[in-house]
């Protein structure tokens, strides 16, 4: 009897049908994914998105081209080239990111000893071209803008662990 | 004046033309919109299979999503790798597409829609998604990629080996039926919605599908593209829209297939109650509505199974469907031979 | 009948040309393409002369079928070209001979040498009419009626041929672990899962 129950089961597909039928029940369940676009995970103060350079209260940028986020750089993503400006601080004339090589390890935030270079909350910057993604110097410095006020208070909030 | 037209249209060889061409472009156009769609369709029922919502965001529930799609495969550069054979690299999509569209000449949409109304029609059917294969093939040589080439090898095995079954199936039908015109194939399933040859040959209806399953490379036969080993299989080197023709092709082939599962097991164009308010909503909508419920199997069957192992694959088409499917034939031979059924030429 | 006249030369024109390239062309993998070109303006023929049923069958078995295996093969293969061709004009004299003997088959078929009396328009005389009934149920009749035994000789020697492929591949080895489906189904969940309470800190024994 068993085996009778067991072939006519095996004919009759018995598994598959409850496989599909469980499926089709899963189908009309309330939807567990965030609406993304609309809604936005939350994201952890260590977040590590697209990069941007600060500037001091006073409008100062912090950089002072000690090059330590380029020879960090295990992706060899970060290009930097600096003179004396006019007041003989030492600043950078040229420091670019080439977004498609970086791998968002955040070493060269670690590596800032002025804090300068940092990786941001935003993780929404795709491009249409290659271009686009490299970086230079006035597009991080915006970014740095945009972004201040949250990057600034991940660091504080941050800063505890550190 | 209309009299004029009538006849231009009926003799005129250049009337003939324009007529055909029109008849030709009434069948793709909507096909290609319901291709379009077919991939939104199946985007959502994975997705809500997956507890997840699927493209909401182009247009009102993401409706829009299939166009932005097209848009973007259309816009993107066509790279033909340097070591691929130039000329087959880009016929093989060709070929792939056109096989998949020229099959429709021969499905009737309604009692007498239909663009050519042949003896054969069954056998044309067959024919043509035999050739499907070519395409694929093609691609995988064309490459010279290993991948694509596996892909390819896979796809072909695979084809080839469901055919039988598929034929078997057909066979089966030709017999209730007694021509090999789709037609009449509707015509002799007439009545209620139990006269179709869906309970009848149930078994077989069941061996139909999965074989179409096989055909059109869906899960869980989707081995020539399985992502997990094989990258992107026999297109893998395709961009843009060489891959997107690809991928049209295999969506018209899954709608083709479909149909011709509408016309052989689910009455084609009949309404399931042949009495009064039911039998008022045109055959086309009846038959398009059948389309869209094995569609909806297609993708259901893709986010409920995971992916058959490849001599699992030629296992259950060799060792399973073949030896079932012939039994099948020889059953329903003998059933209508000696219960006095056999169609009467 | 202007564009019947035109088709038949096209497809004529295409079977010709595809198959002479599946003999000059340097790559074999053309060659089965053109085969396959040729089958499929060859079954265009058969249509253009009414034999529908013929051509759909020479396009699902040939094209569809026999065409893949070959190009599964030619594909595999990995052939030097060089030395491929170095044995064509040494063929070329028997290639030639078939080919004339062929031609004359043709010619005797079609009553143009032998006259009327080998000819295939005496053969089809003995058939039914084709035009009263389709051709795909005048073929039917004729071949499990007049030709039923040649029909099911056919059959026994392509299933001779199949168990002698068989035969030919099939070894047996000692010591290999097949896959038994039926018995992983069958296997019930009491046999397969078991249970376990694991105490703390001393694991599954």
């Amino acid at each position: 009897m068993a085996s009778l129950d067991r072939t006519a089961r095996a004919f009759l597909l018995s598994e598959l049908v409850a496989g599909f039928a469980l499926t089709l029940k899963y189908m009309f369940k309330p939807k567990v994914t965030v609406n993304y676009p609309y809604e936005k995970g939350p994201l952890g103060p260590r977040f590590r998105g697209e990069h941007a350079l600060r500037r001091y209260p006073n409008g100062e940028e912090r950089c002072i081209a000690c090059k330590l986020c380029e020879a960090i750089c295990p992706a060899q993503a970060i290009t930097i080239e600096a003179e004396p400006r006019d007041d003989g601080s030492r600043r950078t004339t040229r420091y670019d990111i080439d977004m498609t090589k970086c791998i968002y390890c955040g070493f060269c935030q670690e590596a800032c000893p002025v804090d300068a270079i940092v990786e941001g909350p935003n993780f929404e910057f795709s491009t249409e071209t290659r271009e686009e993604l490299m970086y230079n110097k006035d597009k991080l410095l915006a970014n740095g803008d945009r972004w201040e006020p949250v990057i600034a208070a991940n660091l504080q909030a941050d800063a505890l662990y550190r | 004046m209309i009299a004029d037209l009538i006849h231009f249209f009926t003799t005129n060889w250049l009337g003939q033309g324009i007529v055909i061409l029109a008849q030709c472009l009434a069948v793709t156009v909507p096909l290609l919109v319901a291709v379009a769609y077919m991939t939104y369709v199946d985007r959502k029922v994975w997705a809500s299979i997956q507890l997840r919502r699927g493209p909401n965001v182009v247009g009102p529930f993401g409706l829009l999503q299939p166009f932005a799609d097209g848009l973007k495969l259309v816009l993107k550069e066509t790279i033909i790798p340097s070591s691929a054979n130039g000329v087959l690299f880009i016929i093989a999509p060709m070929i792939a597409f056109m096989t998949a569209l020229v099959a429709w000449a021969v499905v009737p949409f309604d009692d007498g829609w239909v663009i050519a109304d042949i003896n054969v029609g069954i056998l044309y059917l067959f024919a043509i998604s035999s050739l499907g294969v070519y395409g694929i093939i093609i691609a995988g040589w064309a490459s010279n990629s290993k991948y694509a080439f596996l892909g390819a090898l896979r796809s072909a095995a695979q084809m080839v080996s469901y055919e039988v079954s598929i034929g078997f199936v057909l066979i089966t039908v030709l017999l209730c039926v007694g021509s090999l015109n789709l037609s009449k194939v509707v015509l002799a399933q007439s009545g209620w919605f139990w006269n179709w040859f869906w309970l009848p040959l149930l078994p077989m209806f069941v061996i139909f599908f999965v074989s179409a399953l096989a055909e059109t490379n869906r899960t869980p036969f989707d081995l020539p593209m399985s992502e997990a080993e094989l990258v992107a299989g026999f297109h893998t080197e395709y961009s843009s829209m060489t891959f997107g023709l690809f991928f049209l092709g295999e969506y018209a082939n899954m709608i083709l297939l479909s149909a011709l599962g509408a016309v052989l097991f689910l009455g084609g164009w009949m309404s399931p109650v042949p009495y009064a308010p039911f039998t008022w909503i045109p055959g086309v909508v009846w038959f398009a509505l059948k389309i869209a419920f094995l569609l909806f199997v297609f993708s259901w069957t893709k986010g409920t199974l995971p992916r058959y192992r490849y001599d699992q694959l030629m296992r259950l088409g060799w060792k399973v469907f073949l030896p079932v499917s012939l039994a099948w034939v020889a059953i329903t031979a003998a059933v209508l031979q000696f219960g006095g059924w056999l169609p009467k030429p | 009948m202007l564009l019947q006249a035109l088709a038949f030369y096209v497809f004529a024109f295409v079977v010709m040309a595809s198959a002479a390239m599946v003999v000059v062309s340097r790559n074999p993998v053309y060659s089965v393409l053109f085969l396959i070109l040729a089958f499929f303006n060859a079954a265009a023929l058969f249509v253009l002369i009414g034999a529908e049923f013929i051509a759909m069958i020479l396009v699902i078995v040939y094209v569809g079928a026999v065409a893949v295996l070959f190009l599964f093969v030619v594909m595999m293969l990995d052939i030097n070209l060089t030395q491929l061709r170095e044995g064509f004009l040494k063929y070329l004299p028997v290639g030639a001979l078939i080919g004339v003997v062929l031609l004359a088959e043709i010619l005797l078929a079609l009553g143009v040498i032998g006259g009327d009396s080998t000819s295939l328009t005496a053969l089809a005389k003995a058939g039914p009419q084709v035009q009263a009934v389709d051709n795909t149920r005048a073929i039917g009749r004729v071949l499990y009626t007049q030709y039923f035994y040649l029909f099911q000789v056919a059959g026994v020697v392509l299933l001779v041929a199949m168990i002698g492929a068989i035969v030919l591949t099939l070894r047996s080895r000692p010591g290999v672990r097949r896959q038994r489906i039926s018995d992983q189904l069958y296997r019930p969940k009491d046999q397969a899962v078991t249970v376990v309470k694991v105490p703390s800190g001393e694991g599954v024994r």
